[in-house]
């Protein structure tokens, strides 16, 4: 199968200079890309799929790339991260699963072999389906202060023969964490936990 | 008045597919957004002076964002569109006070030229309300292929005391444009129509 063929990328960037209080020495700062590719098997039952995993390895690099670039270029600032699908009507919830291995490897090898899982959300959803693609920290998952999701979505995607795929990164913890919890300065960083 | 700046947003879209055949180059447009507090909230304030600085600022803080993101000099844009939603205590009058008096001119500077009215849409309206930015060309208003919109929202904005204010800007019309009327290549520029 060839790589996937891509109609669309969209990307956000927020920047946080306030959020109650005082503001934040550092503006906070998070990213999405979402990519609008066709699904190959929208419309009819395929036993065999992994094979989409390969093919989308491309992908899942370049949007990690595009990803850093949107957060100033520094990988090694970045210190969130989460991923996500939206299916198409025609086709079924397993396809975003696909997802999982080229979508969260990718940023993991470019964030420097981050230890932690990458949280992940999917659905299947129309044109404008909003996601709540879940963050935490790319070493520790169980770090309190990172524990964050970015909500995303297109207006005129997935179609029914499509699939918006996401990744998402960030920079700094939640403005103001105040929640107790394991901290990002106490992290062993050996199990992808703790 | 200067912005008081909670938070500010840019969106990115780039096109590479449409009706199923490629646009070469893909087409993109970007809009940064600006949630700010709304000091007027909640109250009937007559002199909305205020604002109109805060839409110069606006202006040119957000047109040079979406120039950016665009990764084009601002000369090289080809439409334009602004849009404001004011959160549940505000008046629909205090978006106008924003978009309308003194945002135009620091645009038309960061874009080198913009004979054109900029067209905009206002609302009032709860967070995650989504805007649809009205995108026509920057020289020449009648230029069909350009007519467009640009959606975007931000989930947490605005709040009942804040206004999100947002400006689009395009490197290009819509993809396989193909309805007539004027053309790009046929603009004289100098009445903001034709």
């Amino acid at each position: 199968m060839a790589p996937a063929q891509v109609r669309k990328y969209v990307t956000v960037v927020e920047e946080i200079l306030h959020e109650g209080g005082p503001p934040p020495a550092v503006p906070r700062k998070r990213a999405a890309v979402a990519a609008v590719v066709e699904n190959p098997f929208a419309g009819r039952y395929v036993e065999e799929i992994v094979s989409l995993m390969d093919d989308l390895k491309p992908l899942g690099i370049e949007m990690a790339r595009r990803l850093v670039v949107a957060l100033g270029g520094d990988a090694r600032a970045i210190d969130g991260y989460g991923k996500g699908a939206i299916v198409g009507e025609a086709g079924e919830l397993e396809h975003g699963a696909l997802w999982h291995m080229p979508g969260g490897y990718a940023m993991r090898e470019l964030l420097g072999n981050a230890k932690a899982i990458v949280p992940s959300a999917k659905k299947v959803g129309g044109l404008g389906t909003r996601l709540d693609v879940p963050i935490t920290h790319i070493n520790a998952s169980y770090v309190r202060s990172h524990f964050d999701a970015f909500e995303i979505g297109i207006a005129d995607a997935p179609r029914s023969h499509e699939i918006v795929f996401v990744l998402v990164m960030s920079i700094g913890p939640r403005v103001h964490n105040r929640a107790g919890g394991l901290a990002a300065k106490d992290v062993k960083g050996e199990d992808g936990l703790r | 008045m200067k912005a008081a700046i909670r938070k500010i947003v840019t969106v990115v879209e780039e096109t590479l597919v449409e009706g199923g055949r490629a646009v070469s180059p893909p087409t993109k447009r970007a809009a940064a957004i600006a949630v700010i507090k709304n000091p007027f909230a909640g109250s009937y304030v007559e002199d909305l002076a205020p604002f109109f600085d805060a839409g110069e600022e606006l202006g040119q803080l957000l047109s040079e964002r979406a120039v950016a993101a665009l990764g084009i000099p601002g000369s090289s844009a080809e439409s334009f569109g602004k849009a404001a939603a004011v959160g549940g205590d505000g008046e629909l009058e205090h978006a106008a006070a924003i978009l309308h008096p003194k945002l135009g001119a620091p645009v038309r500077r960061v874009l080198g030229k913009g004979a054109s009215l900029i067209p905009s849409s206002k609302k009032r309206a709860g967070p995650g309300t989504a805007l649809d930015i009205p995108l026509g060309h920057k020289d020449a208003a009648y230029v069909r292929s350009h007519f467009d919109g640009m959606e975007v929202r931000i989930a947490d904005a605005p709040r009942a005391d804040e206004i999100v204010v947002a400006i689009a800007v395009t490197d290009s019309g819509r993809p396989h444009a193909r309805v007539g009327g004027l053309k790009k290549t046929e603009i004289k520029g100098e009445d903001g129509l034709h």
